[in-house]
């Protein structure tokens, strides 16, 4: 008993302190506040050894609570541990820690084997081999040279690196990736908006009942005030919210945890909800659906020699960013003297117009040609055909093929498996092109020849299209389609922390360039928000029984203690699920 | 303008909700966000209010949680 007490007082002295602090801010419906008067009630009705044990379990379950928080904060740490904590930067000769902030763009660094890279940047020497799971998800190890970037948070695991930063800290990957996750509560799920709204007027409408509960039947019937009195303050005890409400977050930032885990960044609870109900998936062709890393089936010139052919064609898409660029002047391989190149305009959808060595070059698609009234050749329409006319002459064409991803046909089986009804591949390229590898990997319905501005405009038609809740899902690479992103019910951005513009409009991006990820990311969405429900029902189920029951004297404080306290345990426990089990 | 701070000593879910109901009627705040789980405070806003803003959901923090207390994000 003597011990009872003591713990009691230390118990009560420390909740009583936050009531008062509370009730300075005139804050009477804090849950300190109802935990004392229900406690203290208790007591002076002569229940004591329920009114000691509000206080304890109230105290116990508030431990639990913080505890169970902070380490599902800590679980999600596989992220946290990527935050560099200092730079070994190069500064006159000498190697200097500073912070990952002070860090500027051009500035060169050096990282060790086993650290990992704070910034993300270029390798000027050394090679090892990169370690990128905690970032995309990959187990598999990349080897890089120097020349070839390195995105920040790898690991890096045999050779010394020196790297020059290309971005600073706040944007570099990791800081990125870490932004995304922890701001990710922000755009708060429909349960949660539900939970806090009811929580609003849940404790306010317990309270009031507890009154009318207390007096009418005392004072209208004459009934027993002891017992009345006690019915009320078992409402009391269920009337506080906090511990149902924690549940829900805590489900959905396990549930973004997961997700993270696979290299797969979800923006929100907003968007596992808007995931889970999809309907429709529209995807970009090439980079998305295709690996965007170009083989070159053939280069076919018309009255300039093959090499000039590749060497204009190289130099005219020399400011472009298009992905097809970029595989073309790797082909030509040599180092381009950016004093040959003029004046070079991009003709969106179409190619670009560029002065090289004095002569004007058209390097684009048929349409270009056409545009400049030329007949281009079309025998190789199999494949993606540049073509390109030197002074307003065809000069010959360069055939380029990109091949459908290994996984893109399982991720569209298993999209079709989630019961996503429309699945619509879009793209620039020519229908042939387009066609096979739509047949490829399982996918019927399918656009080709499109400009930009045309994909928005398909995109807002299945848009219209959609039934009931069912939401769009837009996948692209990011270059040339951050408006589908912006516009799309979930923008998805592919390929990683590349492309900005995109990565800021998306409301997903997947890490590594997998499409399989789109229907691991559904599969998260789903069992979270189920998470989700079965907190709320069963948290809520309880509160209300604890309601009922005591209101014809069914249940006492026991009961309405384990509904808030214990209810409270289970629905943390449960909602770290979230976090567990590959899907 | 975006603005982050932290909320130390968060330690209620429902109060964190409670904050950002207070925090999102602040004048001049577009939108304002309270993330339990990560104890921050998002806040949209012109960047001329940004420094009344925090003073003002200083303020509010404290009267809902006394023990926490609002930092720089």
């Amino acid at each position: 008993m003597a011990v009872l007490i003591t713990a009691y007082a230390i118990a009560g002295y420390v909740v009583a302190i936050s009531a008062v602090k509370s009730l300075r801010y005139g804050m009477i419906l804090d849950e300190n506040f109802l935990t004392i008067v229900a406690s203290a009630g208790a007591f002076i009705i002569g229940a004591s050894v329920e009114g000691a044990a509000v206080i304890l379990f109230f105290c116990v379950g508030e431990l639990f609570e913080d505890a169970a928080v902070q380490k599902t904060r800590k679980s999600i740490s596989e992220l946290v541990e990527m935050q560099p904590v200092s730079v070994r930067v190069v500064r006159n000769g000498y190697e200097l820690n500073v912070k990952p902030e002070d860090v500027a763009i051009g500035e060169h660094f050096v990282v060790l084997p086993g650290e990992r890279i704070p910034i993300d940047g270029t390798i000027l020497s050394g090679s090892s081999s990169l370690d990128t799971k905690a970032l995309t998800g990959e187990s598999m190890p990349r080897d890089v040279a120097p020349g070839e970037s390195a995105l920040s948070g790898c690991i890096n695991m045999t050779g010394t690196l020196v790297i020059r930063a290309d971005r600073e800290y706040s944007d570099s990957a990791v800081a990125r990736v870490l932004a995304m996750v922890e701001e990710s509560g922000s755009r708060k799920a429909k349960t949660e908006k539900f939970i806090t709204t009811f929580a609003k007027y849940y404790t306010p409408a317990v309270v009031a009942a507890a009154i009318i509960v207390a007096t009418v039947p005392t004072l209208l019937f004459g009934l027993p005030s002891n017992v009345w009195v006690y019915r009320a303050l078992v409402f009391l005890v269920v009337s506080c919210p906090c511990a149902l409400v924690i549940s829900v977050p805590l489900t959905f930032f396990c549930g973004v945890g997961r997700a993270s885990k696979s290299g797969i960044l979800i923006n929100g609870g907003d968007v596992m909800d808007r995931l889970a109900l999809v309907d429709t998936v529209v995807v970009d062709k090439t980079g998305t659906v295709t690996k965007g890393s170009f083989d070159f089936s053939g280069i076919h010139a018309h009255g300039v020699t093959e090499d000039d052919l590749l060497e204009y064609a190289a130099k005219s898409e020399y400011h472009s960013d298009h992905p097809i660029s970029a595989a073309i002047i790797g082909r030509y391989g040599r180092v381009i003297d950016p004093e040959d190149i003029g004046e070079s305009v991009n003709i969106a959808g179409k190619g670009i117009r560029t002065q090289v060595n004095g002569h004007t070059v058209h390097t684009g698609n048929a349409r270009l040609m056409r545009d400049i009234g030329i007949e281009p050749c079309g025998t190789h329409d199999d494949v993606t055909n540049i073509h390109v006319a030197i002074d307003g002459t065809y000069s010959g064409h360069i055939s380029i093929s990109d091949e459908p991803k290994e996984d893109s046909a399982e991720a569209v089986r298993e999209l079709r498996d989630l019961g996503v009804k429309n699945v619509v591949m879009l793209t620039g390229d020519n229908m042939t092109s387009a066609g096979l590898v739509a047949k490829a990997v399982g996918i019927e319905t399918f656009r080709g020849d499109l400009l930009p501005e045309d994909k928005l405009d398909i995109l807002e038609g299945y848009l219209g299209m959609r039934e009931g809740k069912g939401s769009l899902v837009y996948v692209g690479d990011g270059i040339n389609d951050a408006p589908s992103i912006a516009r799309a019910d979930v923008g998805v951005a592919m390929g990683g922390i590349g492309s900005d513009s995109a990565v800021e409009a998306a409301d997903m991006v997947i890490m590594n360039d997998s499409l399989r990820r789109l229907p691991e990311a559904i599969r998260i969405s789903r069992r979270t928000r189920g998470i989700a429900y079965q907190n709320i029902v069963f948290s809520l189920g309880f509160k209300f029984a604890a309601l009922a029951f005591a209101t014809f004297g069914l249940a006492g404080m026991w009961f309405a203690i384990f509904a808030d306290v214990g209810v409270a345990a289970i629905a943390i426990i449960n909602g770290t699920r979230a976090y567990g089990r590959t899907l | 303008m975006r603005a982050a701070f932290v909320i130390e000593n968060l330690g209620c879910a429902n109060c964190a909700a409670k904050m950002e109901r207070k925090i999102s009627k602040i004048q001049g705040v577009r939108s304002a966000s309270v993330i339990f789980m990560s104890k921050k405070l998002i806040v949209d806003a012109d960047e001329t209010d940004i420094g009344r803003i925090e003073m003002e959901a200083g303020i509010i923090v404290k009267s809902i949680e006394p023990d926490s207390r609002l930092i720089k994000g």
